[in-house]
């Protein structure tokens, strides 16, 4: 037996097992990535309904049996497919206007994803570039945003929305703009924080020994580790504003009454919440269940997005 | 001998403050306070003392990675406060900083060849094949092998990433390395290999040091000259055997006295200066001498009256009323 | 002398995501009363983990520890790995106690230091508050912390890192253990505080008469302090022997090689330092051979195939290796 190890190099002792030639290829990232997934079974699911969402979202038109606004006052309040009187016709049954409520829900993604998506792209985006100067400037450019970022999150947030609301009238556009914007203070808490951590970071001061520029510094070595936490946060986020979304439609104040939405459909169904139940519960259902899977892939995004977690992954 | 590298009555304050709306008087801390002295080319400067003396930051004042609040810095005939952002940018491929905490001074995310190309690509126009070719043979001058390019910064041991940190310093071949407690984190064992490798490095290629540590043993073993920093002032500076030869300031001398001696019976038999209470917070440092309230054979005239740091010898510099005069074993 | 601690192949073992790490094998010695043993080690040697393992303090859900642990004393005779967490309890800090390194993670953040100390009194020995508020002023004026009444009712942040270890010493020493567990309490402190500290930690041991356990990676503190030491290197205790014999005629290739690695403003003008090339082993695999045998100048054919037995070279003193460093030659029983 040779006493090949002996040498600095000695591969044994680096504390973690690692192979000589590793693949890195993106290949081989999106199977380490699926067997994260794999064992987590939470995530998982999580991630199932977030595509199943999508999906039904994109392909509305197509998976659903029925136009959504196509009023048919003979076949109003039929019960779902299992309950009594229900046909295959409308699985879910259909609304005092005689809509269905199946087709109306898959519809109804469409609001729910756009709102979450791009009321969470532009927070996200808008929020990372303030935190990011904030972060790194420092002194009174960070004092002044902050205060700007901690004076919008003590609005009062209903009051702030319905009044905006209110303001600039119903529509999808609006919605968006205004969860984007109020949203814009979470992610730039969360971006100063991180930057003001890595800023302490080894790399960062090693970077700027060897005179690296600083847009370099910020683009190669801050903003890749910020992508972690911000997508983890983005998820909650997007589940939060679906929620706040369809409560808004409850209230009346999110988009017009006649787009198809779980918050509208809250609310239509609300008078007839004793004798035509299904009205409610099935796009109620839906909210819930929206909000519990992208928590759970939020959850999982969350341990997975640690470096510290992915040292396990072998 | 010629001047590397020279500082003139450097001082760094930091502001402490409370809130934007400054409700409260900032309060000052004082970690470099007027400290002056040279480094010779070649040579390896020990600069010692006890955690919150100032001497990482006075290494990143040197270097300019933190601005001093006064005083001149010399790096030959180049005045290092005129220089602009851009120029200063420019000048860091002379003298580098290897750090003390080696698993953050690399970037996870990155390969160790991007991490070791990185000073390249930013000063320098070499080919992507040229960078390579630079890259192993740095991997090889440290003791890696190039192989190790393709890796990731944790899938290597403290002392195997602190050899990193040092190729990456070499890559522009510098003349002036700051190393900041660069083996006080490593094993006991490994701490030994990075020191052999320093001191080849120096041997080959001529590098001249600033070395930071609170191990009095190990930077009397590497070093040439040592300097003892207290509460952002130095108290001694001198050559390295006569350092422990004829220390004169108390402060060294109870320094020496406190590093255990490995060898049970030299321990057993010399007598320990036990310096009683711990070092004041330099928000308010004392008045006088810093010392003096710690100091064993301090008198009124210490606690009143700053000592000037003046040179009492031939290249013996000392910050003490006493010197030489007073002798800490004595009395005990 | 009968040990008041006697450890026969103590085996730690962990439980992980990439697979059973290894950290503690076979590991014996014995603490007689009234003396210090250090142990020494670099980090992942395993001389945290077998105290922790002794004392129960492992995470139960991932770690596996066999062996025995005789703890005799004055009307005990127990084996501590046998007992179940809660009649551990009844020993631990009553009879052994613990000093950390990070003084100020171990104190209770909320509570004053005083408190704590009394706290301590309360539980292990009954004391009424009163009575236990006393004691705990006398323990902290014997620890060295001046203005005791003072300093009683002060929180640990307001304490200054040598202050809190002293405070924690106090703590430790508050119901005169038979057995005081010193895990590298100086690492974290500066020079002139760590001989605050030694100092100390000799003064209690001499009044006392406990017997201490002393965790370092630093030869040099052992050097003053101990009487006997213990080298563990990859989970394994490679050298045992008394102060002077180890620091003379260290003959194990690791403790060579570790005083070598020291730079002593004792012998000053060595222009260069022996290093242990390479790392330390990791502990994924169950030792099959010697664990330093990757690193070993002397390794030879024998050494890749078992695991060294303890070779008693003086009285008292032991070596794990085939290798015969005295005469410059493997061990003539290989």
């Amino acid at each position: 037996m040779e006493k090949e190890n002996g040498d600095i190099t000695n591969n044994n002792s680096t504390g973690l097992i690692v192979d000589e030639q590793e693949d890195r290829s993106i290949r081989k990232k999106i199977q380490d990535l699926w067997r994260l997934l794999w064992r987590d079974k939470s995530g998982l699911l999580g991630l199932t309904i977030f595509l199943i969402l999508v999906f039904a979202a994109i392909f509305a038109p197509m998976l659903s049996p029925h136009d959504p606004l196509q009023q048919n006052l003979i076949m109003s309040r039929q019960p779902p497919i299992w309950a009594e009187g229900g046909t295959t016709e409308h699985i879910l049954g259909t609304d005092n206007l005689g809509r269905d409520i199946f087709s109306r829900i898959i519809y109804g993604t469409r609001v729910s994803i756009m709102v979450g998506f791009l009321g969470v792209s532009m927070a996200f985006s808008l929020g990372m570039m303030i935190g990011l100067v904030a972060g790194y400037k420092g002194g009174t450019v960070d004092n002044v945003i902050m205060t700007l970022t901690n004076m919008v999150l003590s609005l009062p947030y209903l009051v702030f929305v319905v009044f905006i609301a209110a303001i600039l009238g119903n529509s999808l556009l609006n919605v968006i703009l205004i969860f984007g914007f109020t949203d814009i203070p979470i992610f730039v808490r969360v971006t100063r924080g991180e930057v003001l951590r890595l800023r302490e970071e080894g790399y960062i001061e090693a970077a700027m020994s060897i005179g690296q520029k600083t847009p370099v510094i910020i683009f190669k070595h801050i903003m890749p580790n910020l992508l972690g936490p911000l997508i983890t946060l983005a998820t909650f986020e997007m589940s939060a504003m679906i929620f706040y979304e369809a409560g808004l439609g409850f209230l009346g104040l999110s988009v017009p009454p006649t787009v198809p939405s779980w918050g509208n459909m809250l609310a239509e169904g609300r008078q007839y919440l004793t004798i035509y139940p299904w009205m409610s519960i099935y796009p109620g259902l839906a909210i819930v269940l929206t909000g519990f899977g992208m928590n759970l892939f939020g959850d999982w995004l969350r341990d997975v997005m640690d470096p510290r977690m992915r040292l396990m992954k072998k | 001998m010629d001047k590397l590298v020279q500082i003139k009555n450097i001082t760094k304050y930091f502001d402490v403050k409370r809130s934007f709306i400054k409700l409260k008087r900032s309060s000052v801390v004082r970690a470099v306070d007027d400290v002056s002295f040279a480094i010779h080319k070649n040579e390896t400067l020990g600069l010692v003392g006890e955690s919150g003396c100032g001497k990482s930051t006075l290494g990143r004042v040197i270097l300019r990675l933190q601005e001093p609040t006064s005083g001149t810095l010399f790096y030959e005939d180049t005045n290092l406060n005129l220089l602009k952002p851009e120029e200063l940018r420019r000048f860091r491929t002379k003298m580098q900083i290897v750090f003390q905490d080696s698993y953050s001074s690399l970037n996870p995310r990155h390969k160790i060849g991007e991490i070791i190309a990185e000073p390249m690509t930013i000063h320098t126009e070499m080919t992507y094949r040229q960078i390579r070719e630079r890259i192993y043979e740095l991997l090889n001058l440290v003791g890696l092998k190039p192989g190790h390019a393709n890796r990731f910064p944790h899938e290597f041991s403290g002392g195997q990433r602190q050899r990193i940190n040092i190729a990456r310093t070499l890559a522009l071949s510098p003349n002036f390395i700051v190393c900041d407690e660069p083996i006080s984190a490593l094993d006991v064992s490994i701490q030994a290999q990075v020191v052999n490798l320093l001191q080849d490095l120096q041997d080959k290629l001529g590098i001249t040091y600033l070395f930071i540590a609170h191990d009095l043993s190990m930077v009397q073993h590497i070093s040439n000259r040592i300097a003892v920093m207290y509460l952002g002032k130095i108290m001694e500076l001198t050559s390295s055997d006569r350092l422990f030869d004829k220390p004169l300031h108390p402060y060294t001398q109870s320094l020496i006295s406190a590093i255990p001696i490995p060898d049970p019976k030299k321990e057993r038999m010399r007598k320990t200066v036990v310096l009683e209470g711990e070092v004041p917070s330099p928000v308010n440092p004392p008045a006088g001498c810093v010392f003096h309230t710690r100091c064993p054979v301090s008198d009124e005239l210490c606690s009143r009256e700053k000592p000037e740091y003046r040179e009492i010898e031939p290249e013996h510099y000392v910050a003490c009323h006493y010197a030489g005069v007073r002798k800490v074993t004595e009395i005990c | 002398m009968k040990p008041i601690l006697a450890v026969e192949k103590l085996n730690t073992r962990f439980e992980t995501f990439a697979g059973s790490v290894y950290a503690v094998n076979d590991i014996n010695f014995e603490l007689f009363p009234g003396e210090i043993l250090a142990v020494v080690g670099e980090s992942g040697s395993g001389k945290s983990v077998t105290m922790l393992s002794l004392l129960g303090l492992l995470p139960g859900s991932s770690s596996r520890v066999s062996g025995r642990a005789q703890f005799s004393t004055a009307g005990i005779d127990v084996d501590l790995l046998s007992l179940s967490k809660s009649e551990l309890n009844r020993y631990r800090g009553n009879h052994i106690s613990l000093i950390f390194q990070d003084a100020l993670r171990s104190l209770n953040p909320v509570t004053t230091v005083g408190e704590q100390i009394s706290e301590s009194l309360i539980t292990h020995l009954g004391y009424n508050k009163k009575k236990a508020r006393r004691h705990a002023l006398e323990l902290l004026e014997l620890v060295g912390i001046s203005q005791p009444d003072k300093r009683y009712s002060s929180y640990p942040h307001m304490f200054s890192g040598g202050m809190r270890q002293r405070a924690m010493i106090a703590i430790a020493i508050s119901c005169k253990p038979e057995i005081l567990i010193a895990d590298e309490p100086t690492t974290a402190l500066d020079v002139t505080i760590q001989s605050q500290i030694l100092e100390l930690a000799r003064r209690l041991q001499r009044e006392l008469g406990m017997a201490v356990i002393w965790i370092t990676h630093d030869l040099g503190v052992v050097a003053g302090l101990a009487d006997r030491v213990l080298v563990m290197y990859g989970g394994t205790a490679v050298e045992i022997a008394p102060v002077d014999e180890l620091y003379e005629n260290p003959r194990h290739p690791y403790t060579e090689g570790l005083l070598g690695a020291i730079p002593s403003i004792a012998n000053k003008g060595i222009k260069r330092l022996v290093s242990i090339d390479g790392s330390p082993p990791d502990l994924f695999q169950a030792p099959r051979h010697c664990q330093f045998v990757w690193r070993c100048p002397y390794a030879f054919e024998p050494c890749w195939q078992n695991i060294p037995q303890n070779y008693e070279i003086n009285k008292g003193h032991y070596s794990k290796c085939f290798y015969d460093l005295q005469n410059n030659r493997p061990r003539t029983e290989v």
